[in-house]
């Protein structure tokens, strides 16, 4: 666990939790990030306009952080082309399909204590540990 | 208001991402490598983000009404079905290939990493080859529900 770096992450944490409950409590809307940007592709959609400011905002976020000096590092990416279409497919359908990803299921829905969200959170995580496993211990 | 509010609630978002380290792929793939050099911080992040919107959540149910909008859009659908555990399961593979699930993935648009914007762009596309699928089963009279997410 050298890696563990405990205080950092309950302080982005807290940040993520205030997001979630700010959204909830100011606009009644689930800080579900797949489906905020999912709904912008709904066509006849009118509610576009909040979904775009939340994202810009979401942007706005590193950009800040490389003007105050806070560098955001180059995320290491897959070197295979077809890992990282193939694997951004299946994020999109999925999320899509199973009406949620981290944040709309693992945080928005888990904290209401949706049956639905802990299902889907136990689902993916399991599904995601095991696609590691593979890609990293060949099994 | 009604747009500076999701907005600020974006941007507050992406700094708790990027201070958490979340946007950083290896960090994620560290948590998911269960039979490796585990690394338990995402679920530090997890815990910690549930108190405080379980808290928010708890002080909506005690208001009528949210401060700037008509209504609360929770999902109403209850029912633990087919598409949720499929997707779900599509999800997670698609989330241990890279370590990237939308949130960070989106953050990381902002370093212009080439294969980070293909990665958003098959995403999009995902999403809007399962809404045409799904456009045509409602023709067969199965209705979309409400997003959780």
């Amino acid at each position: 666990m050298a890696n563990f770096t405990p205080i950092s992450a309950a302080i982005g944490g807290v940040l993520i939790g205030l997001s979630a409950a700010l959204l909830m409590l100011l606009s009644g809307r689930v800080a579900g990030i797949s489906g905020i940007f999912g709904g912008c592709f709904v066509r006849g959609a009118d509610d576009r306009g909040w979904r775009l400011a939340f994202l810009g905002g979401l942007i706005l976020a590193p950009v800040t952080a490389a003007l105050v000096g806070y560098g955001v590092p180059l995320p290491a990416m897959p070197a295979s082309w077809w890992i990282v279409v193939g694997a951004g497919l299946l994020v999109g359908f999925g999320s899509r399909m199973g009406k949620g990803c981290t944040s709309g299921h693992g945080v928005c829905g888990i904290a209401r204590l949706s049956p639905r969200s802990i299902a889907a959170t136990v689902v993916f995580m399991a599904t995601a540990a095991i696609t590691v496993a593979i890609m990293r211990h060949g099994w | 208001m009604a747009t500076l509010a999701p907005l600020l609630c974006g941007f507050v978002f992406g700094w708790g991402l990027l201070i958490s380290g979340m946007t950083q792929p290896t960090k994620v793939l560290g948590f998911l490598d269960v039979f490796g050099a585990w690394d338990p911080s995402l679920a530090v992040v997890m815990a910690a983000a549930l108190l405080v919107s379980g808290a928010g959540f708890a002080l909506m149910r005690q208001r009528e009404r949210p401060y700037l909008a008509g209504q609360t859009y929770w999902a109403s659908n209850a029912n633990i079905d087919t598409p949720l555990v499929a997707g779900s399961a599509m999800f997670g593979v698609g989330w241990g290939l890279v370590g990237l699930c939308p949130g960070p993935a989106l953050v990381n648009v902002a370093t212009l990493s080439l294969p980070v914007i293909v990665f958003v762009a098959a995403m999009a596309a995902g999403m809007a080859l399962h809404d045409v699928l799904q456009t045509r089963q409602v023709v067969t009279g199965q209705a979309p529900a409400a997003s959780d997410g």
